[in-house]
């Protein structure tokens, strides 16, 4: 199994787009947000806080609604469709564990990317550190595993790699909106701030750990919801060939 | 003893049925080849040997047990089934070294050491061909499943790889070979099952199948003059008479080029560019299996 995680893990950082872009862009667009002034100035329309400070929730949900839905589905979908996983069935070890080593591997890029966005958004512009580090980790694992076993499910459904991305990238276009990536949330209608607490990977849960007082037992409870309800499905309707 | 046990197995897909009571043994250290035309169930039959696919009827033992049970044990080569575009030839091979308990190294013998460092995307047709064989063997097995060994490999390429295999064998393990070359049977198996239509229409040694077609003896020539064909189909050795153009193709059995020139000399008639051909695995495959096959994927 180790194997696995390792050699997942090197196809990961050589697939350098893809894991330069899940690891470094968040971090990168904090950068060229935080150069202009105007958003690193308090503002009332920020609820008092500055544009950034706002901002940095919905840079996770980028990361992990990137990694778990663009990512995730795809190379899933690809092993499936190239006979991976059925070349696997031929051997003593289950395939499943390569859908496994895929999925360790994507959190831990996806925690590193979190960790770098704190340190960044910290040294650089004086970010609160989280307010509630558990609550952060348990949103980020939670709003993960929602995010990932969509991916999943995906991956499970979709006939081939072409059109897991393709619908891959609808579900994560419409997270993103939710998430206030495309448009903070504080310009989003109430109704769509709403949906977007509740959809994973839990914007509202992440901003309140971090730089609220604690996140929301019932929007993280909704995030294990999900991931529980979306694993299973794919679990059930997942097909090795 | 037999390895490979495989009992009135039958396998549908739907309406359609992909195998019907196929039933064979394969002993300890044979190589026993598995031929027939596209879509005669052969992939099937292996898939169900190899534990990928669950028979609807009879029963596979592998080392008389479940396939499933045995997986250590049976190395797979399957068609079309490839590896992550970007793993590295030694990657492959470092991760399913780890899946068995004692793992052998065949990338030396196979040609792969030059190409460790070449990702899979990378490689051409031939050397994935032969990387995929290396990962059949490195488990060790005792039964190694081989489909469509050398296919996509040039001539030289696929002479080695049946070098390869005779070592592999040297070394005891059992071999199931699906092939569409038949100078890969005739030169590697030891027993040779024919498939049609989801069933084993025979199943013998190479050389008793050649034996087993009619007119096993051919004949070929342009005669010199006209010739009545009647008194070639009349000479007893003479099982049939066919022309291609100009040219006379004339089969029956052993003695028959003695009774054909002696005829010809009795007519004056001589044989121009006169050639004498033995039946082959070839004709013995398309006349038991009604066709010839297409390219098989």
């Amino acid at each position: 199994m180790l194997k696995i995680v390792e050699i997942e893990a090197r196809l990961f950082v050589r697939d350098r787009l893809n894991s330069l872009f899940a690891v470094l862009f968040p971090s990168l667009l904090l950068l060229v947000l935080g150069a202009i002034p105007a958003l690193r100035t308090p503002d009332a329309n920020f609820g008092g806080m500055r544009f950034i400070d706002s901002y940095v929730s919905a840079l996770v949900v980028f990361t992990l609604a990137f990694i778990g839905l663009q990512r995730v589905p795809t190379v899933v979908a690809s092993y499936r469709e190239k006979g991976v996983l059925r070349r696997l069935s031929t051997t003593p070890m289950h395939p499943a564990r390569l859908l496994v080593g895929q999925m360790v591997v994507n959190f831990a890029a996806a925690i590193l990317s979190v960790l770098l966005l704190i340190l960044v958004g910290y040294v650089v512009f004086g970010v609160d550190l989280p307010h509630h580090p558990l609550g952060l980790a348990c949103a980020v694992v939670l709003g993960g595993a929602g995010t990932f076993a969509l991916g999943l499910v995906i991956a499970a459904l979709a006939p081939n790699a072409r059109a897991a991305g393709g619908w891959a990238t609808v579900v994560f276009m419409l997270l993103m909106f939710f998430g206030g990536v495309y448009l903070p949330r504080f310009m989003l209608p109430s109704a769509v701030q709403v949906i977007g607490s509740y959809s994973p990977p839990g914007v509202e849960a992440l901003q309140q750990a971090w730089l609220g007082s604690a996140p929301d037992w019932r929007h993280l409870a909704i995030m294990g919801l999900v991931g529980l309800v979306a694993g299973t499905v794919a679990a059930r309707t997942f097909r090795w060939e | 003893m037999a390895i490979i046990e495989v009992r009135d197995l039958g396998k549908r897909y739907g309406p359609r049925v992909a195998v019907d009571s196929v039933s064979f043994e394969v002993a300890e250290g044979e190589i026993f080849g598995v031929l027939g035309p596209n879509g005669a169930g052969k992939t099937t039959t292996v898939e169900c040997v190899s534990g990928l696919r669950t028979p609807d009827r009879g029963s596979v033992s592998v080392l008389g047990k479940r396939p499933a049970d045995v997986r250590a044990a049976i190395g797979v080569q399957l068609q079309a089934s490839e590896l992550p575009e970007r793993m590295r030839v030694s990657e492959a091979l470092a991760l399913f070294s780890s899946f068995y308990p004692s793992p052998a190294d065949w990338s030396e013998r196979l040609g792969l050491t030059g190409h460790l460092g070449t990702e899979f995307g990378r490689l051409s047709g031939g050397l994935k061909q032969r990387l995929s064989i290396a990962l059949a063997l490195i488990g060790s097995p005792r039964v190694a499943i081989l489909d469509e060994l050398t296919t996509g490999l040039d001539p030289q390429a696929r002479r080695d790889t049946w070098s390869v295999i005779e070592e592999v064998r040297a070394a005891g393990v059992t071999i199931l070979l699906v092939t569409h070359f038949m100078e890969e049977a005739e030169r590697l198996c030891d027993r040779v099952a024919m498939f049609r239509e989801g069933r084993i229409v025979a199943l013998d040694t190479p050389s008793a199948l050649v034996s087993r077609v009619d007119g096993a003896t051919r004949v070929r020539f342009v005669p010199s003059a006209a010739l009545d064909v009647s008194l070639l189909e009349a000479l007893p050795e003479v099982t049939s008479v066919s022309s291609a153009g100009e040219q006379l193709v004339v089969s029956g059995s052993e003695n028959l080029l003695h009774a054909v020139t002696s005829l010809l000399a009795r007519r004056q008639v001589v044989a121009r560019q006169l050639r004498v051909d033995q039946v082959s695995l070839d004709d013995a495959y398309v006349e038991l299996t009604g066709g010839r096959d297409v390219e098989d994927r």
